[in-house]
């Protein structure tokens, strides 16, 4: 049991991290949206498989004829990563304003926004399945895998000492997720309509008072979340190479758990609460056995609620500072 | 009511065959399965050949004639249940070719018990079916039991393993297939290790560790092949190099789409049912498969020449002068007849007598028949 756990130790923590990672960008559009709307956006885990999507279009289009490595791939992921963030980004902007505004127009209360959100979020999952996907890939609705593109990504063992190997797909959705957290934290944080979306976290009417426009902060949430999830997406495509209309779904949950772990609100939390939440489950199954994943992760979430139950860091977006 | 006769309407015009109304010197066999939901790619091959069959004997205008009537359960016992109690009432079915799955046949075997209804499963393989009591219930497929029994006995027979591993997706089908194959290779001197994974997950780098960590010679996944697909992709991309085998769940050439046919090159799919267009275990299944291209314009798939069997069992009895469920059900206790896939004859508890398991090598995306898991090597 222990002896499987420290001969893994390395795989799995850097298994951890970069699974981590993709729950960490997701995690943020629970948790902006949070911040600012007091509201679970359920629907979030299908703006990212919008995003898987767009990627695998992108993917398609290009028609790669041999596995891609290096700089090659670094270029083809941030560009899969540009066109699936915008996808996303207008995704979430298009939900916002289908699903939610109108209920927020007319003061609905808060949990009619929720199962608007649930029935958006089975909505969009049905669309692909029973009319997109037949169509784009011509097949018949069934559960299985959609043909991927037979080249995509060249992985390479970037270093090796052991059994510490950094394989860079790996690596690159660990950079990728860091770096994301790092231009969303200086967005909000330093620019005016960062500074527009913290006022409303805070307090919504004193915001509005002041001039700050509340539509284009809330509108400006959605499309973050959604570049997010869609940056996560491009990158999920290159470390998996397979996605399918529920490919969201647990997905989701995790990276809900995973903004709930950090502390929901809290950019920096989502962050953390990703990371922790993928080396939980890593470590948990080597130790328990992979059955056991889901069981550790989510008993390990119970544990820390009950000691802290705002979360790790605890802190909303209304008091993140600098 | 309404919803079945729509229902078992719109299969009959997917399928394209003529179903007439069942004249009075008729009798009715009715099909039950998954026709158009997420499942139906295994359970319209049965369709077909039980179609094909009927088919076949209706054209030599015998005394009775027979009329297929489908039944679309969605897979769903839910769906089953009302389904078979209209069948049997309203239908008058004399018997049942059916129900395709294991989950629905558990809560529709009760029902048929009641009605006092034959059935012949062409592709329901749990275990535990078989040990109901059941009077009227059989199946022409080998059960998982027999199935895990002659993959683990390949894998350390005819491919030598010495470490084995075995991930399976905790689901009734796929854990207890993957325990026996576990319990199989040991009694079979292969020292083992098993694990599980969620097969609503898509991350399976823990279980890639543990595989890289114990080194094995042969990978065994109890499963279906859309996590089996991105499982190997996993495996094989994680520099796992061992030969990847699976049970009937992944009989399919979604596995190579999932996992890329690179990485699922040289696999070996066991499956209790025989898909043999090329003829390689008998002359009968070429000239089947030959008829089966003509008449439905595709190559026979999984299970259609189990479904082709059972309807063959019940067309026996018919052709002997039986045409009540009673007398139907005591002429299958005594049916021996060569069918396609295998000898047609059941054992006192509805199992078949003979129960091969045929193993199929992943080439591309097809799956052409090595051989008997008992004879076969590669």
């Amino acid at each position: 049991m222990f002896g499987n756990f420290i001969d893994q130790f390395w795989p799995s923590t850097i298994d951890g991290l970069s699974l981590g990672a993709i729950y960490a960008l997701v995690a943020l559009g629970y948790t902006m949206v949070y911040g600012v709307l007091r509201l679970i956006n359920f629907a979030h885990s299908e703006i990212f498989m919008i995003g898987t999507f767009a990627a695998l279009a992108t993917l398609n289009a290009i028609g790669l004829s041999a596995p891609v490595g290096g700089l090659a791939l670094i270029g083809l992921v941030l560009m899969l990563a540009v066109v699936a963030g915008l996808v996303s980004g207008a995704s979430a902007v298009a939900l916002e304003f289908v699903a939610y505004r109108p209920l927020r127009r007319r003061g609905a209360s808060r949990l009619a926004a929720l199962i608007s959100a649930i029935g958006a979020s089975l909505f969009l999952q049905q669309l692909f399945a029973r009319v997109l996907i037949p169509w784009w890939f011509d097949l018949p609705k069934e559960k299985g895998a959609l043909p991927i593109p037979k080249h995509f990504t060249e992985t390479v063992d970037l270093l090796s000492i052991g059994d510490f190997i950094i394989r860079n797909d790996k690596l690159f959705v660990i950079l990728g997720a860091i770096v994301m957290m790092i231009a969303l934290d200086q967005f909000v944080n330093r620019t005016q309509l960062g500074r527009g979306i913290r006022a409303t976290a805070q307090d919504p009417e004193t915001a509005v008072l002041m001039g700050v426009n509340i539509d284009r902060v809330v509108s400006a949430t959605f499309m973050i979340g959604g570049v997010m999830a869609g940056v996560a997406a491009a990158l999920y495509l290159m470390r998996f190479g397979e996605t399918n209309y529920f490919v969201g779904f647990l997905l989701g949950i995790k990276a809900f758990t995973a903004a709930v772990l950090g502390g929901i609100g809290n950019l920096r939390g989502a962050l953390v609460g990703g990371l922790t939440l993928g080396l939980i489950e890593m470590y948990g199954s080597v130790i328990f056995g992979s059955a056991w994943q889901d069981v550790v992760a989510f008993s390990v979430l119970v544990l820390v609620l009950m000691f802290r139950p705002t979360g790790i860091l605890g802190e909303s977006l209304q008091q993140a500072r600098a | 009511m309404a919803l079945s006769a729509a229902l078992a309407l719109s299969a009959a015009a997917c399928g394209g065959d003529d179903e007439g109304s069942g004249g009075d010197d008729g009798v009715v066999i009715g099909f039950m399965g998954d026709l158009t939901g997420e499942n139906s790619g295994i359970v319209i091959p049965p369709k077909q050949g039980a179609q094909m069959a009927i088919d076949e004997y209706n054209a030599t205008n015998p005394k009775t004639k027979i009329t297929l009537k489908t039944y679309d359960s969605q897979g769903r016992g839910e769906q089953a249940v009302p389904l078979a109690k209209s069948a049997i009432t309203k239908d008058k079915i004399v018997g049942l070719i059916g129900p395709a799955f294991s989950g629905e046949s558990q809560q529709v075997a009760p029902v048929l018990e009641e009605g006092k209804i034959p059935s012949i499963s062409p592709s329901a393989t749990n275990t535990a079916l078989g040990k109901n009591g059941w009077k009227y219930w059989h199946r022409i497929v080998g059960n998982d039991e027999i199935q895990g029994g002659g993959v683990g006995e390949f894998i350390t027979r005819a491919l030598k393993a010495k470490k084995v591993f075995v991930i399976h997706d905790n689901s009734e089908y796929g854990k207890p297939l993957g325990e026996k194959v576990e319990a199989t290779a040991k009694t079979g001197g292969a020292t083992t290790q098993v694990d599980a994974i969620n097969p609503e997950g898509s991350d399976f780098a823990a279980t890639v560790n543990k595989v890289k960590s114990f080194a094995p010679d042969a990978i065994f996944y109890g499963g279906y092949y859309a996590e089996g697909g991105k499982l190997l992709k996993q495996l094989r991309e994680g520099g796992v190099k061992a030969r990847f085998l699976s049970g009937d769940g992944s009989l399919d050439k979604g596995l190579a789409a999932g996992a890329g046919v690179e990485n699922a090159k040289d696999s070996v799919i066991a499956c209790p049912c025989l898909i043999d267009p090329q003829g390689t275990a008998s002359p009968a299944s070429k000239k089947f498969s030959e008829a089966y291209k003509a008449k439905f314009n595709a190559d026979t798939a999984i299970y259609s020449a189990e479904g082709y069997d059972a309807a063959t069992a019940f067309i026996e009895a018919i052709k002997a002068g039986n045409t009540t469920p009673e007398d139907i059900n005591s002429f299958l206790s005594k049916v021996d007849v060569a069918g396609v896939s295998k000898q047609v004859k059941f054992l006192p508890t509805g199992e078949p007598a003979a129960a091969d398991v045929y193993v199929y090598k992943v080439e591309g995306e097809t799956l052409p028949l090595i051989g008997k898991a008992s004879e076969a090597t590669v």
